[in-house]
């Protein structure tokens, strides 16, 4: 979808802007907010870039850099890592190669961590984009990764 | 005691996306007996029943409906109604529960409350990670919607329309704030403001705005349908009502549960399933990372606002993280600290730098001998209090909950 059929489908006023960008990053292949993204949004909203710019920084869901087609959010909360979240980040870092926050070389996953994500009662939990998995283990991790490798392509 | 459900009197009875079967259970008797009341009358009844927000602070729900109320007349200008579904605290599940369960739940609460203070503009705010119950939030929009119960079809003497929408947050855990929340709603950046001014007086567009937890909406309808008194025979004087407690950690059945106000968290473990492996407990953290540590020995406290609060302890957003005793304490303290880093928005420098040097201080602890860590503990303490007292919002002064019950309970686990 082109940038500006997004923005038509969103009235144009400044607090529509998170949900501007939620839309613009979704249907990005790259799972992020380009720098004409930027230009365009704020023609729109009739701001500055700067001020698109600090928002799309400031949010840790949103990214000014390209990523992924899918996005793994490993939940860092305390609880998670107690009960083995660490286990599912290794196990993530070395089937796929990259460290926390890389890309692979097919720029299929990005790999970030994120504050608890609200699903305490069955860790340890990820996001892929917007699916959630609970209660993950080690052994679990490839046959997911896979899913996304061969259905979603 | 067992399970009091007035939060989640329909979660799992009825199929969360059908506004029939949530009619047919009873839904919407407390708004259509709302409107009509007085809307004073409808304040007077929450005021009464001695609410209390359940996001967290605890401050009354009838008081802060009042302010918003009365600064400015009911026909003098705009008023907004704010949903925070903003749930973010380390630990906390319990919004999720009643949105995923029973939205409509929620949307008679706005419903109500709008009609009170007048409003007729209104925000769900839902934090972008809650893919469920954003579907399903706006699900049930939708069907109120459809049914008249929003926007211009619904018709009343008093010509009362609300229209309601939703926002999304982006992963920003301060915008669980209340006016960090308004200023994001705005289109900015997480920052919080100075207050006073309140959002009573001044919140969204600097427009009067009332801000309560999807939680404390949850109770409205019950309070209305059946008085402030019935809703008084739950709970505790100071604290009445029922709270949902999001357990988690090494217990058998973790979840959401729903019970009185004043519960033990002994019994609350039992309710939980008891101890995972039959491990005793070592430390629970009640309120999530803002929250405060408890030891085996308050397994018989009240939770509670004032039995936490005299344990120099807070209840917070509910949240119950139990450890058993292998647990490292150290692993678990440096995780909190981690997030009160990653999450401090930079504004206030004290929080900015003083976050990441408790990081530190966090990570330095596990290396450290025993006589070396009481001293260490100790300055953590005072770093913490220096940021609380210098920081704008509530985040610089959270660290200090966490660190000093730990130094006050905790001491002899180590």
């Amino acid at each position: 979808m082109q940038i500006q059929d997004i923005l038509k489908k969103h009235e144009a006023s400044i607090d529509n802007l998170l949900m501007i960008l939620h839309d613009v990053q979704n249907h990005s292949a790259q799972s992020y907010i380009s720098e004409s993204d930027i230009a365009a949004i704020a023609k729109y909203l009739n701001t500055t870039k700067a001020a698109i710019y600090g928002v799309v920084e400031y949010y840790s869901m949103f990214s000014s850099k390209p990523r992924g087609k899918y996005v793994i959010r490993v939940c860092k909360s305390p609880v998670c890592r107690m009960l083995g979240g660490q286990d599912i980040l290794n196990s993530i870092q070395s089937t796929l190669n990259i460290p926390t926050n890389g890309t692979d070389a097919e720029k299929r996953f990005t790999l970030e961590v994120s504050e608890c994500l609200g699903h305490c009662d069955k860790p340890p939990v990820m996001m892929i984009n917007e699916d959630l998995h609970v209660n993950l283990t080690p052994e679990k991790i490839d046959s997911i990764l896979n899913h996304y490798r061969q259905n979603k392509p | 005691m067992t399970e009091t459900k007035i939060a989640l009197k329909n979660a799992g009875k009825i199929a969360a996306e059908s506004f029939t079967q949530y009619e047919r259970a009873g839904g919407l008797n407390a708004f259509r007996k709302a409107l009509k009341m007085e809307p004073l009358d409808v304040l007077k009844a929450i005021n009464e029943s001695g609410l209390r927000g359940r996001g967290g602070a605890g401050f009354s729900a009838g008081l802060k409906g009042k302010f918003t109320d009365e600064s400015t007349c009911r026909y003098c200008g705009q008023k907004y109604i704010i949903c925070n579904a903003d749930e973010g605290e380390p630990g906390t599940f319990k919004d999720r529960a009643i949105m995923e369960n029973d939205p409509h739940l929620l949307i008679e609460g706005m419903l109500i409350a709008a009609w009170a203070i007048g409003a007729t503009k209104g925000f769900i705010y839902i934090r972008g990670e809650y893919t469920e119950s954003i579907q399903k939030i706006q699900r049930a929009l939708d069907n109120y919607y459809t049914e008249g119960w929003l926007g211009k079809s619904f018709d009343t003497d008093d010509d009362f329309n609300l229209d309601l929408e939703i926002r999304l947050g982006a992963g920003s855990y301060l915008c669980g704030e209340e006016l960090t929340l308004i200023e994001s709603l705005e289109g900015k950046r997480g920052y919080p403001r100075i207050k006073p001014p309140f959002p009573a007086q001044h919140g969204l567009w600097k427009k009067p705005t009332l801000v309560h937890n999807v939680e404390t909406f949850a109770h409205m309808p019950f309070i209305l349908e059946n008085g402030a008194d019935a809703y008084r025979k739950f709970g505790t004087g100071n604290s009445p009502g029922t709270k949902i407690f999001s357990v988690s950690g090494d217990v058998n059945r973790p979840g959401n549960y729903e019970t009185e106000m004043g519960i033990s968290l002994r019994v609350l473990i039992e309710i939980a399933g008891g101890m995972k492996d039959d491990i005793p407990v070592k430390t629970v953290l009640v309120g999530g990372a803002a929250g405060s540590f408890v030891s085996d020995k308050h397994l018989d406290i009240s939770l509670c606002y004032d039995s936490m609060k005299k344990i120099g302890g807070v209840l917070g957003s509910g949240a119950i993280m139990v450890l058993n005793e292998t647990r490292n304490l150290f692993d678990f303290m440096a995780d909190i600290m981690e997030f009160f880093k990653h999450e401090s928005c930079g504004k206030c420098i004290p929080c900015r730098v003083g976050t990441a040097q408790l990081a530190l201080m966090a990570q330095e602890i596990k290396i450290l001998d025993k006589v070396a860590i009481n001293a260490h503990l100790e300055k953590m303490q005072s770093e913490a209090e220096y940021i609380a007292a210098n920081s704008l919002c509530p985040l610089g002064a959270s660290p200090i909950i966490p660190i000093s019950s730990f130094n006050q309970h905790l001491k002899d686990k180590i």
